[in-house]
């Protein structure tokens, strides 16, 4: 029985070490060097608060949140008050006893039920109702939309647009190239010829835009906080969301869920534009690929 | 089998190594707790050179590292001395792991909750000794293992204290090292609860009913009901994403992974979000176990040094009861942003809105348990009112976060990051702190030098305010939590003047800490003789001599009313202990 006891341990390390090494590799890829393009809006230097907003939608949750911060400014403000008085007024000293009455008041109760009240708004009131508009009220044909899938990997974001068309390709592991094809597109698929597929996501303004996300590998987090969307880019699922970009300029998208070594640096250009720079573009990309054209290869 | 629990000639192994004394197995939790908390936090003072200064030789590390770990280990790790973005991850990764689940949670659980439970219900030890003491080695074994990760190939885990799935069944082989650690972790707090449970409910001193036994036993209870409810499901996750790792399986992977390029061997069929809701389901309630111990110290020190009984005791009671069962249904508000409904969502912001109740119930409480008391500002009682407003900006803070709809500009960036630490480091770690210098006298039977304490406190709240503030400006700003140079986005290069004032900040903390390791140390060797009750206290581990022997008590003490009844009018003291008889 003793060998046993003795046994167990050094088992219990032999079977990590073989686990430890039954476990996979993980190989990184490049990200494209778009550190030099120039990004617009302010910022100053120490900067304290949300950064510019260029969608139609995002006062909602600016609204909210300025909301939320003067409520949590008033309450900690007013229980600091309180606080600091309490810590003075009854600071031990000669000659002053603590009483042992417990007092009576309502006033706890009534700013608990205020609280409550007031969060309570808040969540039905504010909250649910940009949730469910975000969530729920996908623009409709007649709204005029951008389709653009967004397909995440690390470390670099593509975007899968339908090309003049408007219909996607059907897109399969098998036909992946990493160099030639990177999302899979079925090159038997009519629907997939005029798709084409950017490290870049140009939008025109003023008309809203449905992404469907999803992601090759890990868990990604695709936002823009300009357009105070943000979205996880989860693998076996594609997710919709939409917004609506109202000012031109050039912007960054970001990476917001921890996805591996290079996590840092997947950031994308989102370009918005106006509609005719917006179809000059596609006009320009929907021809296809021009590199790799046969006489390339 | 034949226990001589109580046997005085024991060797120096059994006494104090092998120990079944609640009381040794407390020290050694608390110590080891301790020593795994500055560890942690010295790799976060790590990172906080390489977000201030990316790029930049790190000093004295830059070069020890390297010597200390070899060459090959130095090109990939640490090249010119600048940590690599896997090393930053590692790093990230185990700093969360370790503060959670090797640091806070042993100390405030472990180690206080060892100490002081048993003797605050006039208990002479833990109902199960041996379980106990395994309880301490098993935890003991997982931070081992955990250590032993950063010497794994490829490093230590880097896929966030979090793991989540594929991320972490694709990375480096540091995560299986990280899945059995957390396995052995997840069980020591098994151990712990269960012995916790059935000690409060058996092993009370006559006269003990629940509604006189302190508020931190009935905190200690709560959270172990929380350990013990809400860890098997991580403990099943961790060992299903174990299997998905070294056995091919893909509970938690889908179909036609495609990683760098390489269609994935797995099956498919999994779901990555089923280890979110596996992992919260668990780590939601984890929360709590880091905070309602906290408030239980916290309690006890407010008391004593207000001398007045704590307003509303009952009230916190039941908050405590209300949150513990609450927080088992709030975990998916980690998860809004994974593409949630909205039915799902208003649910689990509703249930979010409503367990902000009672913490603001137990805050007020203690708030107004200040009103018209004598209030000594002792060290212990400095940081538990610390405590006060530092918890209430984490507490704050989390509404933001809690409404799906601002949630969706703060996820994941700076903001829950100051959230968090405003909750744990300047809440519980405060609390642990004040439960330091108020229980020191009890264990040791000497005092804390009070100056060295003072400046212990008024260097650490300025410094850790210093560190986390500014976050809550990076995460309004936008910036993603987890980046290892921020600059490469213009808004985080236009906020990296607040990243260099909390890196600053972080080390400015990491000093002030060497005030309360000069305290510690030399207060055990020097420090004033302390009485069996020096804060003149009530409640019955103050009845017990300075250090209490083993089994505690020199008679079982009968308790004959209310654990908080200090000034209580017409009597010449201030207090009336619990143990102490109307004549």
């Amino acid at each position: 029985m003793k060998i046993l006891r003795w046994c167990a341990p050094v088992l219990v390390a032999l079977a990590i070490v073989w686990m430890a090494d039954a476990s996979p590799a993980l190989a990184q890829a490049d990200a494209p060097d778009i550190s030099d393009v120039q990004i617009d809006g302010e910022y100053g230097q120490f900067p304290t608060y949300m950064p510019p907003d260029v969608s139609k939608h995002g006062y909602h949750v600016d609204d909210l949140i300025n909301i939320l911060h003067v409520f949590m400014i008033l309450l900690f403000v007013g229980w600091g008050i309180f606080f600091v008085w309490c810590l003075m007024k009854f600071r031990a000293r000669p000659g002053h006893t603590a009483d042992y009455k417990l007092v009576k008041a309502k006033a706890p109760k009534y700013l608990e039920v205020a609280v409550a009240l007031f969060e309570a708004f808040l969540l039905v009131g504010l909250s649910m109702p940009v949730w469910a508009r975000v969530k729920d009220e996908l623009p409709t044909e007649a709204d005029n939309p951008i389709h653009v899938r967004v397909v995440a990997e690390q470390f670099a974001w593509n975007f899968h647009y339908p090309g003049k068309d408007g219909l996607f390709g059907r897109v399969a592991p098998e036909f992946l190239n990493s160099a030639t094809n990177v999302l899979g597109l079925d090159p038997s698929d009519p629907n997939g010829n005029d798709d084409f597929v950017s490290g870049e996501m140009h939008l025109p303004v003023d008309r809203p835009v449905i992404t469907q996300i999803t992601s090759k590998d890990v868990i990604h987090s695709f936002a823009i906080p300009v357009m105070r969307v943000k979205q996880d880019a989860v693998p076996g699922m594609r997710i919709s969301v939409w917004f609506h970009p109202v000012k031109t300029g050039t912007y960054e998208i970001a990476c917001a869920q921890l996805c591996g070594n290079n996590h840092y640096s997947m950031r994308a250009i989102l370009r918005l534009e106006s509609q005719s720079e917006y179809d000059a573009w596609v006009e320009e990309m929907a021809k296809g690929p021009a590199e790799f054209d046969e006489d390339d290869l | 089998m034949s226990d001589h629990d109580h046997s005085h000639d024991q060797g120096f192994l059994r006494k104090y190594v092998f120990s079944i004394d609640h009381k040794v197995i407390g020290v050694q939790y608390a110590v080891t707790a301790l020593v795994f908390l500055f560890f942690g936090f010295c790799l976060m003072m790590m990172m906080r050179w390489q977000l201030a200064y990316p790029g930049q030789s790190m000093p004295v590390l830059g070069e020890l590292l390297p010597s200390l770990f070899g060459k090959e280990w130095a090109e990939t790790n640490m090249g010119g001395g600048v940590m690599s973005p896997d090393l930053y991850n590692s790093l990230g990764a185990m700093h969360g792991t370790i503060m959670i689940f090797l640091g806070v949670v042993p100390l405030i659980v472990g180690g206080f909750g060892n100490y002081v439970m048993p003797l605050q219900i006039g208990a002479p030890d833990m109902s199960f000794p041996k379980l106990n003491m395994m309880s301490y080695w098993v935890y003991f074994m997982g931070g081992m293992i955990m250590l032993a990760s950063f010497f794994a190939p490829g490093g230590a885990a880097n896929s966030g204290w979090t793991s989540y799935a594929p991320l972490s069944v694709t990375a480096t082989q540091g995560q299986t090292w990280w899945l059995v650690g957390m396995i052995f972790l997840i069980t020591s707090s098994l151990l712990g609860s269960v012995n916790f449970i059935v000690t409060i409910f058996h092993l009370r001193a006559k006269g003990m009913t629940m509604f006189r036994m302190p508020f931190f036993v009935w905190a200690q209870l709560v959270t172990a009901f929380l350990l013990l409810l809400a860890f098997p499901p991580l403990e099943a996750a961790g060992a299903l994403q174990l299997m998905d790792r070294v056995a091919g399986t893909s509970f938690f992977m889908p179909q036609g992974l495609v990683v760098s390029g390489v269609v994935q061997e797995y099956a498919g069929g999994g779901s990555p979000l089923l280890w979110q809701h596996l992992f919260w389901f668990l780590a939601h309630p984890e929360v709590y176990v880091l905070i309602l111990p906290a408030f239980g110290i916290i309690t006890e020190i407010i008391a004593a040094n207000t001398r007045k009984p704590i307003w509303g005791y009952r009230t916190m009671v039941y908050s405590v009861v209300f949150l513990g069962f609450t927080s088992f249904i709030v975990w998916a508000h980690h998860m809004f942003i994974t593409g949630m409904g909205t039915s799902i969502s208003a649910f689990f912001a509703t249930t979010t809105m409503i367990i902000s109740i009672p913490s603001v119930i137990l805050l007020t409480c203690l708030l107004i348990t200040l009103y018209r008391g004598s209030i000594r500002f002792n060290t212990a009682m400095l940081f538990a009112l610390s405590f006060l407003p530092m918890f209430a900006i984490g507490g704050l803070t989390g509404l933001p976060l809690g409404l799906p709809a601002s949630d969706i500009a703060l996820h994941d960036t700076y903001y829950i990051i100051g959230h968090f630490h405003y909750v744990v480091a300047p809440g519980t770690i405060f609390a642990a702190f004040a439960g330091v210098y108020f229980w020191f006298p009890k264990v040791t039977g000497r005092m804390m030098s009070e100056t060295l304490g003072k400046l212990h406190w008024i260097t650490s709240l300025i410094a850790i305010n210093v560190v986390f503030m500014p976050m809550f400006f990076q995460g309004l700003a936008g910036i993603s939590r987890r980046l290892y140079d921020q600059r490469l986005y213009s808004w985080g290069d236009a906020m990296q003047g607040w990243t260099v004032v909390s890196s600053w900040g972080a080390w400015a903390l990491g000093l002030a800490q060497i005030f309360f390791i000069l305290n510690f140390f030399l207060s055990i060797k020097f420090g004033r003789k302390a009485s069996a009750n020096p804060w003149d206290a009530t409640t019955l581990e103050w009845s017990a001599p300075s250090p209490p022997p083993h089994g505690n008590f020199a008679k079982v003490p009968t308790v004959h009313r209310e654990p908080y009844e200090y000034s209580v009018p017409g009597m010449s003291k201030d207090y009336f202990p619990q143990n102490v008889s109307e004549a």
